[in-house]
């Protein structure tokens, strides 16, 4: 996903020529929308004042939150690194038994919340906790940001390169560390940001097993002392975070480009055979695969069986589905809507005006959950307090924090219907507009429904913003499913974690054909 | 649509005095081109001369800054409320790659431009087919997806579907670029006789300057934003307006040659020259198949370089200086000694190198300003 964010298409513009008074508003619009959390960082800070803030931020309990989360993402992010690049490499570059189903079981732990992987976790060993358990639940939930397009960016590396690496004299291990490595520094630094942002904005799983940090904080602020001052400067001290993660990856990532592979076919990779190394790299494989998918999904089972039917509530289960899909299909349509515009203007015109709309996009929708929903309480009580705690307010939220997953994809999307078409319909004697609906629209289409289809999918899991501003008396299956966890009820939250994990499966399966496909293009 | 009053509705397209820019860079500036109905005329330059933006403006996809587009006698764009948006202007337009609708078959996409309520589904058939026909393709290829077709079958189904709503301008951009070499020559035959017979009017936009000498009745060449000369191919290709255009649109013999009355004296002796422009020092051009190695020539020079290539050799050969009754030390040409020229010839053997040949230059030759 990451990647294919920047791949910045060039064919089909209208060089020269003006984007519809319309859309250009409506995109902007759409921008100034999405900047409410930043806005609402920057005025409570000012507001606040100096002397305050500095008195709620420099205080040890605020120090001990920062090294929690620090130590948390400096440690996770390597991990999920390392484990990410050996798992791919292992299924795409070796003769690894059993690589093809490998491939998808390694991706396949995405699908699990992370939350729930905490619950799984928790009910297996109790005593987990701290640092330590919030790595261990971290780096088993996020390394497949890494692997999924490690691996499709190994898939489609060109092996010709390798090969000339190792006539050039070079052995096995320095081939990899300077040949293929260095190709894949965009794949996987995309994958390590996305890790970092869901470091800084995971709430439940850390909150399950006890460890604090910043959202688990403010959270809990929140809950407790509604609106303070105190939630609002830990708010901030996490945006920063988070710009700062955003900053060390453009750094990172520097003036590079994608590596270009040749047009026609590049040569096929060639297995490297493991030899005596077969056993390790097996049990490799098979040990992050129990750890990651094996744990949560026996831990599932063993309470479902527990539980027995009784855990079953069925009116209870068809509420929080129902309440789920409405949201999902709500949250989806609007934000597909709202993307539908900036994809178009930095598609079809490209230039400095779409390409801002486009990164302040990104930016916004790289805010953690949890500001986005501090950020909308207080802008609906202050000036839009019939809206507070209504569903038109979460469904905002959910564009906001999704937006980027139906921009990419109608990105992909509008350039597979290049404006030559929509012209030779208008040739054809086609209006404009029919001619938009009849070709673009059409051509769009399928790409708009995958977009729809993730963020759908991402709504139904969000538990964060959810819990803030959700209306009083609506669950939804991950919020039902935490109520019930946090009381401890571990075998009436199994029926809830098996939904929220068949939900998650399809948009596993979407995310990891489509960085297959978007890769290398 | 009003009837100008500036001009006669003789021509079917009137292009005043266009420009067009893309930001600070102009690309169209001020052109002007006349064509009559039922003709083909070819526009053709190097990349970046502004082809491909003139035909935008007169599909109506782009709208020219200045200038004013005139179709069928009226306005169609520039001047005040005149701009009669694509869709309106029943202008045919085959773009490069053929922009044939991927998520469409053929027969979709030929009958795209049909009117559904003229046509039942059973008529709409039977045009498709008609059409496909006309452009040498069988029936059966209607329920074909676009992307199972070789690239000249794709140009010639998306001429088809242009032909469909019977257009009174075919606008062609670059149709046969993308085609392979042997593939580019038939396509452009099927789709050069296709055109002929409906008869309209056609506009195509090359950079390959043969394909624009073959394909058109007028021939236009378009160099930095203008036309640089306008005419029928075979008086462009001999009497070249400048010696940008000569080189351009064939192998040109360049020789320094002065240039009284009309008669250009130079290596290769007198060369009478039509309609002279100028006079004294002038550039002489001559196309290389004007010079044919003859036994009873005047001229004389040494083979020093040759280059084989099946049908033809192109032979590199250095002259000895003007010789003959005209060449008599006229004007000083006597020590013109030494100058090359290139020619082709038909038979390898009569020309390998250090071989002494004889020469005969056929027809006048164009005099450029030195």
């Amino acid at each position: 996903m990451a990647t294919s964010q920047r791949i910045r298409e060039t064919a089909g513009r209208s060089l020269g020529s003006r984007p519809p008074f319309g859309v250009s508003a409506t995109a902007v619009l759409v921008t100034l929308g999405t900047l409410i959390p930043l806005g609402f960082v920057v005025a409570v800070t000012a507001t606040t004042g100096w002397e305050t803030a500095v008195d709620l931020i420099v205080r040890p309990r605020v120090g001990e939150l920062l090294f929690n989360t620090i130590a948390l993402v400096v440690l996770t992010v390597p991990a999920c690194i390392v484990l990410g690049v050996a798992a791919a490499w292992l299924v795409e570059r070796t003769d690894l038994p059993g690589a093809r189903t490998a491939s998808l079981l390694l991706a396949a732990p995405l699908a699990v919340p992370a939350f729930v992987n905490s619950y799984a976790w928790a009910g297996t060993v109790p005593s987990l906790s701290g640092i330590p358990g919030g790595v261990l639940i971290s780096v088993l939930s996020y390394y497949p940001l890494v692997y999924i397009p490690a691996s499709a960016m190994l898939r489609r590396l060109d092996s010709g390169l390798e090969q000339s690496a190792a006539s050039l004299g070079m052995g096995p291990w320095r081939v990899f560390f300077r040949v293929v490595l260095p190709q894949l520094r965009l794949a996987v630094g995309g994958g390590a940001l996305l890790v970092g942002l869901h470091l800084l904005a995971e709430y439940g799983a850390y909150s399950m097993i006890r460890f604090d940090t910043f959202t688990t904080a403010i959270l809990q602020q929140f809950q407790s002392t509604f609106n303070s001052a105190a939630a609002n400067m830990l708010a901030s001290v996490l945006v920063v975070l988070c710009l700062l993660l955003l900053l060390a990856e453009s750094a990172a990532r520097g003036n590079a480009r994608y590596a270009r592979i040749g047009p026609g076919v590049a040569a096929a990779p060639a297995a490297r055979p493991l030899d005596r190394w077969k056993p390790a790299g097996v049990l490799f494989v098979l040990v992050l695969i129990v750890l990651a998918l094996g744990v949560p999904l026996v831990n599932v089972i063993r309470w479902l069986i527990a539980g027995g039917r009784a855990v079953w509530e069925v009116d209870e289960l068809a509420t929080a589905l129902f309440q789920t899909l409405g949201y999902g299909v709500t949250g989806a349509a609007v934000t597909v809507l709202a993307a539908f515009p900036i994809a178009w203007l930095a598609v079809r015109y490209g230039g400095r005006f779409a390409r801002f709309l486009e990164s302040s996009n990104y930016i916004t929708s790289s805010m953690p959950g949890i500001v986005v929903a501090l950020a909308f309480v207080t802008v609906t009580i202050n000036f839009a307090y019939p809206l507070y705690q209504e569903t038109p307010v979460v469904i905002a939220a959910y564009a906001l924090l999704f937006l980027p997953r139906a921009l990419v994809n109608l990105r992909a999307g509008f350039a597979q219907a290049p404006r030559e078409l929509e012209e030779a319909a208008q040739a054809l004697g086609t209006r404009p507009l029919g001619a938009f609906v009849r070709v673009t629209l059409r051509l769009t289409a399928p790409a708009a429904a995958a977009g729809a289809a993730l963020v759908f999918l991402a709504v139904s899991t969000e538990l964060t913003a959810t819990l803030v501003l959700a209306p009083s008396g609506v669950t939804t299956l991950a919020t039902r499913f935490w109520a019930l966890s946090s009381e401890i009820d571990y075998a009436g939250a199994a029926p809830y974690a098996l939904l929220l994990i068949l939900l998650s499966l399809p948009m596993t399966y979407l995310l990891y054909r489509q960085s297959q496909k978007a890769v290398g293009q | 649509m009003t009837t100008s009053p500036l001009l006669p509705a003789v021509n079917h397209l009137e292009l005043l005095d266009i420009t067009k820019s893309f930001g600070s860079t102009p690309v169209l500036r001020g052109l002007t081109l006349s064509v009559q109905k039922g003709i083909t005329t070819a526009i053709v330059g190097p990349s970046g001369s502004g082809k491909t933006t003139l035909l935008r403006i007169i599909a109506g996809f782009d709208s020219p800054d200045s200038g004013v587009v005139e179709f069928d006698g009226g306005v169609v764009a520039g001047g005040p409320g005149h701009a009669v948006p694509a869709h309106k202007r029943n202008i045919g337009y085959v773009a490069q790659d053929g922009a044939l609708f991927p998520h469409l078959s053929v027969g979709e996409n030929v009958a795209f431009g049909l009117d559904r309520r003229a046509f039942g589904r059973r008529a709409a058939r039977a045009r498709v087919a008609e059409l496909l026909g006309m452009v040498s393709l069988d029936a059966g290829y209607a329920d074909r997806r676009p992307d199972q077709l070789s690239g000249g079958q794709q140009q010639r189904v998306a001429l088809a579907r242009a032909l469909a709503r019977g257009p009174s301008l075919m606008l062609l951009d670059e149709p046969f670029s993308a085609l392979d070499a042997g593939l580019r020559v038939a396509t452009r035959k099927t789709v050069a006789k296709t055109l002929a017979e409906t008869g309209v009017t056609t506009i195509l936009v090359t950079h390959d300057q043969s394909e624009a000498l073959s394909f058109a009745d007028q021939v236009a060449v378009m160099r930095g934003g203008v036309l640089a000369q306008v005419g029928n191919p075979f008086v462009v290709y001999t009497r070249p307006a400048d010696r940008a255009t000569a080189e351009f649109l064939g192998d040109a013999v360049i020789l320094e040659a002065h240039l009284q009355g009309s008669l250009a004296m130079c290596a290769l002796g007198g060369i009478p020259v039509r309609r002279p422009t100028c006079q004294g020092s002038v550039q002489l051009m001559l196309r290389p198949e004007q010079i044919r190695i003859a036994e009873d020539g005047n001229i004389r020079g040494t083979v020093v370089e040759t280059d084989f290539f099946g049908p033809e050799v192109t032979v590199k050969i250095r002259l000895h200086g003007s010789a003959g009754p005209a060449g008599d030390g006229v004007n000083g040409f006597n020590g013109m000694d030494g100058q090359t020229v290139t020619i082709r010839h038909w038979n390898a053997a009569m020309a390998r190198v250090g071989t002494e040949l004889r020469l005969r230059v056929v027809g006048e030759g164009v005099a450029f300003p030195a």
